[in-house]
C-alpha cells in the first residue's frame, strides 16, 4: 500500500493568491555586501530555482526569506503582508530545509517527525510514517537517526516537509548526498508540490528541468 | 508568545519538554555526569578535612551549594548547543511557536534532570556532610528554588554562548557573578536551619529571584538565540 500525503493532507493554508515578493533586499556579512537588492517574485504553482556561484548568496537569500536574518533592509512579503508583520500565520506556511538534515542523531525519524512537524500542526502517526514511505525510508522510522545513511536522513528531511503540509517550501540544497532514484523521488516530489498549487524556492547547484520551474541567477 | 494554528502553546511546551526529557534519558552519560560530580566532589570534603563533625557541618552549607552550582553549571552549555550544531534549533524557530516557547520547555527540561536530580540526591549528600535531619527540609526547599532560578540564568548565558566555540568557558564566566546572591541566600538558609534558627527571609529571597528569573529570563534567552540564528 503506498500513501501519498496529499491523499489526506491538503494544502488548505493556501489561498488563490499565494504569493511570495521579495523587493530590493540588501544584506551585509561584516563589510561584504552579500546581498545587493535582490528582488524577485513566486506565484503558487511555480519553483524558483535559486543559482548562482559559491558564495553568492543563495543560502543567506533563504535565511532571509524563511524570515531567519532580518535584511538590512527591504522586505519579504507572504500574500502582500511583510513577514514579519504575520510571521504566525506564514511560518504556519513554510516548510525549511537548510543544508543540514536537522535530525536529532538520538531520536528515530518517527520521532524526530513527530516533534517537528507536531509543533507546526496536530499530526497523526499514520500521516507521519505515510511521509516516511513517500519519501522511501519507512523502514528505518524506529531506528535511531544516527545510524541512517546522509542519504537517508536526507530523504527524512523531505519527509518532514512533506508532513509539515505547507505551501511555500525552501530547499536549500536538497539534491546532495541523494542517490539517482532519491533525486528523482526529489524531483517528482517537487512536481506534485507545484503540481498542486504550491510554492518553492529552491538552492541547487545542477540544472533543474521540472514543469513550472524559473530560473533566477544570483551574481557573486 | 505566538501559536501555532492548532498547536496550542501547552501542547507545544508538553511536546518540547518530552523531547527533550526523552533525549536526556537517551544519552544517560549526559544524564549522569553532574549528578556524579555533584556526589564526589561533596564526598571528597569529608575525607580531606579533620574528623571533626562541627567543623564539618559548619563548612557544610557552602560545601553542597558550591557543588550544586557547578554541577548544574556543567550540563548548561547543551541547553541549546546541541540543537544549534545539528541545525535543529533553526527547525525550532520555524516552527510557528514563539522562542520563548521553546525556551520555557528546554529550561525546564533542564531543571528537572540535573537541578531536581541534584536536590532528590542532596539528603544523601547532607548526612555525608553531618548536616542534621531537622535541616533537610529548608536544605530541600533551597536547593530546588536555587537550582531552578540557576537554570533560568544558565538559559541566558546559554543564549549568549550558543554561537561561540568553547562556549562553556564564557558561560561560567556570566553565569557564576550572576549566581552569587543564590550562593549567599542559600548558604546563609541551610546554616540558619543548621543552627536551628528561621531561615525564611533567607528561602523568600531565594523565591523572590526564582520569581524574577523565570518572568523575565525566557524573554532574554530568546532574544540572545534570535541574535544567534541571525
Amino acid at each position: 500500500m503506498f500513501f501519498h500525503p496529499f491523499d489526506f493532507v491538503s494544502i488548505d493554508n493556501m489561498s488563490s493568491a499565494a504569493e511570495l515578493r521579495v523587493d530590493e533586499v540588501h544584506v551585509w556579512r561584516g563589510d561584504r555586501h552579500v546581498l545587493k537588492g535582490v528582488t524577485l517574485h513566486v506565484r503558487r504553482g511555480e519553483l524558483l530555482h535559486v543559482a548562482g556561484p559559491n558564495g553568492a548568496g543563495k543560502t543567506t537569500l533563504l535565511r532571509v526569506v524563511s524570515g531567519l536574518l532580518p535584511p538590512e533592509s527591504g522586505a519579504v512579503t507572504w500574500n502582500g503582508v511583510a513577514i514579519r508583520h504575520a510571521r504566525e500565520e506564514y511560518l504556519q506556511n513554510l516548510a525549511y530545509a537548510s543544508h543540514e538534515p536537522a535530525l536529532k542523531s538520538d531520536l528515530t525519524p518517527l520521532e524526530n517527525l513527530r516533534f517537528m512537524v507536531g509543533l507546526k500542526r496536530r499530526v497523526s502517526h499514520g500521516e507521519l510514517l505515510a511521509s516516511l514511505q513517500r519519501t522511501g525510508v519507512a523502514d528505518c522510522a524506529d531506528l535511531p537517526a544516527r545510524v541512517l545513511s546522509a542519504g537517508q536522513r536526507r530523504r527524512v528531511a523531505m519527509a518532514r516537509v512533506l508532513a509539515s503540509a505547507a505551501s511555500l517550501w525552501l530547499l536549500d540544497e536538497p539534491y546532495t548526498n541523494l542517490d539517482s532514484a532519491g533525486s528523482r523521488l526529489l524531483s517528482s516530489l517537487l512536481e506534485e508540490h507545484v503540481a498542486a498549487g504550491g510554492l518553492a524556492v529552491v538552492v541547487a547547484h545542477h540544472r533543474l528541468e521540472l514543469a513550472g520551474t524559473r530560473q533566477f541567477e544570483l551574481d557573486s | 508568545m505566538s501559536v501555532g494554528a492548532g498547536v496550542g502553546v501547552w501542547r507545544a511546551l508538553g511536546l518540547v519538554l518530552e523531547r527533550e526529557l526523552l533525549l536526556s534519558f537517551r544519552r544517560p552519560d549526559q544524564l549522569l555526569q553532574p549528578l556524579v560530580f555533584f556526589l564526589i566532589v561533596t564526598t571528597l570534603f569529608p575525607l580531606g578535612l579533620s574528623v571533626q563533625l562541627s567543623l564539618l557541618r559548619d563548612m557544610a552549607p557552602g560545601v553542597l551549594w558550591v557543588a550544586a552550582l557547578l554541577a548544574s553549571l556543567l550540563s548548561l552549555d547543551s541547553v541549546f548547543k546541541s540543537d544549534a550544531d545539528d541545525g535543529t534549533l533553526e527547525q525550532l524557530a520555524l516552527s510557528g511557536q514563539g522562542l520563548v516557547v521553546i525556551v520555557v520547555a528546554k529550561t525546564l527540561a533542564h531543571w528537572l534532570v540535573s537541578g531536581a536530580a541534584l536536590v532528590l540526591l542532596s539528603p544523601l549528600v547532607g548526612t555525608a556532610l553531618a548536616i542534621p535531619v531537622s535541616a533537610f527540609g529548608t536544605m530541600l526547599a533551597s536547593l530546588a528554588l536555587g537550582t531552578l532560578t540557576l537554570s533560568w540564568l544558565g538559559a541566558i548565558g546559554a543564549g549568549l554562548t550558543v554561537g561561540v566555540k568553547r562556549g562553556n568557558v564564557i558561560l561560567s564566566l556570566i553565569v557564576l557573578p550572576l549566581a552569587m546572591p543564590l550562593l549567599i541566600f542559600g548558604a546563609g538558609a541551610t546554616d540558619r536551619a543548621i543552627s536551628g534558627t528561621s531561615s525564611s527571609g533567607a528561602l523568600y529571597l531565594l523565591g523572590a529571584l526564582c520569581v524574577l528569573t523565570c518572568t523575565l529570563a525566557p524573554f532574554a534567552a530568546s532574544a540572545a538565540l534570535r541574535i544567534t540564528l541571525e
